[in-house]
């Protein structure tokens, strides 16, 4: 039951945007979602989609998988489209007492709709064709400039790394306990509000049990074996760019220039 | 009055790319009243097997019936299968959750509808059929040894008084002394009570010495079906899935394989000193003087396999 719910969502396949650097494709995110806001015109957001089914066409994950991402903002985005429709001061295409709908509604609630799905998709794709584990080495290497400021970009990265890790541990282990005592009758189900949280009670107290147990041992093992933080620590598997990189780099920077240049001129 | 599965077939999570056929094509009868042992390699699907019996898990295809109902109709009620078919999972200790260790005992009856009186007395009954003193009713679970631990778990599915009772590896992390009281619980429960057992289990002695009926899986099928004894003959064939069957067999063998008239299928300790004692009586007396040098090369084994039978002897009584 609980074991089809799929966690950070990677999509293991092999593809060239699979075998990028997490660097150059969090940059990558980070250039699309300046360039949403950036374009203001529809020729504009041609351009995105283009760029956006090049994307999708290279990372070889089935479009199903992809927009399946979009379910869960759905209803945000059905809220934002109906005031964005009804509220907008205008031309009035259509009345009926206070409710109006004017043309300057419509296009932008185009617009928001637009740039919402394009936002959860272009995210999406990253957190499909990167590892959890990848994305956090390249967070880490991206902020490292940040320890001069004595944030402790390591820390918050080890935090992340093991926090993705358990994840999966911990669903199996609910799982687990939520069987063993549904085999005793629990009943998870049924009820108002308050039984239901009470019925919580035998999931929840093992559950905690178990979480803290795990972070002991993990803790007692990552200190056997000498671990004292980030200082003068190095990688199993150091980042290293390739040329595939430097062309993504070249590739995003041309896609820039041409969101910052639609801009200027308005189109 | 039996579980019985017709062509059971489990996929996890089909239609992706992670979709695993955890069984294929299970066909089952457990008639009330058996001991039944289920062996098998990690992943062989002996674990998701045992879900389907109080249906915990849905067959992706074929159906699970229950003294010959569809457990999995609209209107069956599961929860009462539940109760009649108890589940004691791996690391059953990990589940604990009460104040005490009688509250937690407590919790299967009365979600049976009992009052708390009733599963008290229930689970007082419980407690004693596993052998866990009084003295511990009143202890915080957590303050439990281990082996205390996987008796108060048992306890708490035994105190709703299931017809069927299936342990998915309850000696695991158990020392042999905690090991051993607690199949003795078991066959006791079996023998006692009638209640049906299906143990799961990695260890072939276990199996060899308690089970009645033994079934191999083999990734997602069942590969053997029969009485230990008929099982253990395809030794290689178990080895050749990363099984094996006890060390008893292979010794029978190779006294076998060296000219003594032993029982070759002979795969406990009880059996194979009765076996080899024999042998080497019929030996001794027509050949007196041959038989001295088979003789000596046994006696040490037959010794300890006394001291062994007597071992364990003496901690069923503990």
């Amino acid at each position: 039951m609980i074991r089809d719910i799929t966690v950070g969502q990677y999509y293991p396949a092999e593809s060239v945007l699979h075998g990028l650097d997490p660097r150059t494709k969090l940059f990558g995110v980070l250039v699309f979602i300046i360039s949403v806001f950036v374009f203001r015109t529809f020729p504009g957001y041609l351009v995105a989609t283009i760029f956006l089914v090049g994307m999708i066409a290279l990372c070889k994950v089935p479009p199903s998988f992809i927009f399946r991402g979009l379910k869960p903002i759905l209803f945000i985005l059905a809220l934002t489209m109906v005031f964005n429709v009804l509220l907008t001061p205008g031309e009035i295409l259509w009345q009926w007492k206070f409710l109006r709908i004017t043309r300057e509604g419509l296009v932008l609630a185009a617009k928001m709709a637009i740039r919402l799905v394009y936002l959860v998709i272009g995210s999406s794709i990253l957190t499909l064709t990167t590892t959890p584990n990848q994305l956090t080495s390249g967070m880490e290497r991206a902020f490292r400039p940040l320890n001069r400021l004595h944030v402790p970009v390591h820390e918050v990265a080890m935090m992340m790394s093991i926090a993705l890790r358990f994840i999966p541990i911990l669903l199996e282990e609910t799982d687990k306990i939520m069987k063993a005592q549904i085999a005793r009758g629990a009943d998870f189900e049924t009820g108002n509000i308050i039984q239901k949280a009470k019925n919580m009670v035998p999931l929840l107290v093992p559950l905690f049990i178990s979480a803290f147990r795990r972070a002991n041992d993990l803790a007692m093992a990552m200190e056997a074996r000498c671990y004292h933080g980030g200082d003068e620590r190095t990688q199993m598997k150091p980042l290293v760019y390739s040329a595939k990189d430097r062309i993504a780099y070249l590739i995003l920077l041309a896609y820039l220039a041409a969101a910052i240049l639609f801009r200027i001129t308005g189109w | 009055m039996s579980i019985e599965l017709k062509n059971v077939t489990y996929t996890y999570s089909p239609g992706t790319t992670y979709a695993i056929t955890a069984l294929k094509n299970i066909n089952l009868q457990i008639p009330e009243g058996q001991f039944l042992g289920i062996i098998g390699h990690t992943g062989s699907g002996k674990s998701t097997l045992i879900q389907h019996l109080n249906a915990l898990i849905r067959p992706t295809e074929g159906e699970i019936l229950y003294h010959g109902k569809n457990i999995w109709d609209e209107d069956y009620d599961r929860r009462k299968l539940r109760s009649e078919v108890g589940l004691v999972f791996q690391y059953p200790e990990h589940q604990l959750f009460e104040n005490d260790v009688l509250s937690d005992v407590c919790f299967g009856p009365m979600n049976q509808g009992l009052s708390r009186e009733q599963a008290e007395v229930e689970a007082r009954k419980a407690l004693a059929s596993v052998g866990l003193k009084e003295k511990h009713f009143k202890k915080s679970p957590f303050e439990l040894s281990g082996g205390q631990k996987k008796r108060t778990a048992i306890a708490g599915v035994l105190a709703m008084n299931p017809k069927y009772l299936i342990l998915d590896e309850p000696t695991a992390g158990l020392d042999p002394r905690g090991r051993d009281e607690i199949l003795d619980q078991i066959a006791y429960l079996h023998k006692e009570r009638g209640i049906s057992i299906v143990l799961v289990s990695h260890s072939m002695e276990d199996i060899a010495k308690y089970a009645s009926r033994l079934i191999v899986m083999n990734h997602g099928e069942v590969a053997y079906d029969g009485t230990p004894r008929e099982v253990f003959q395809n030794y290689r064939e178990l080895e050749a899935m990363g099984l094996a069957a006890p060390k008893m067999v292979y010794i029978m063998h190779e006294l076998s394989g060296r000219g003594l008239n032993v029982d070759v299928n002979a795969s406990t300790v009880e059996e194979a000193k009765e076996s080899i004692l024999a042998a080497l009586k019929e030996k001794k007396s027509p050949l007196q003087g041959k038989a001295v040098s088979a003789e000596k090369k046994q006696d040490p084994l037959s010794a300890r396999s006394e001291a062994a039978a007597g071992g364990a002897a003496g901690e069923e009584q503990v």
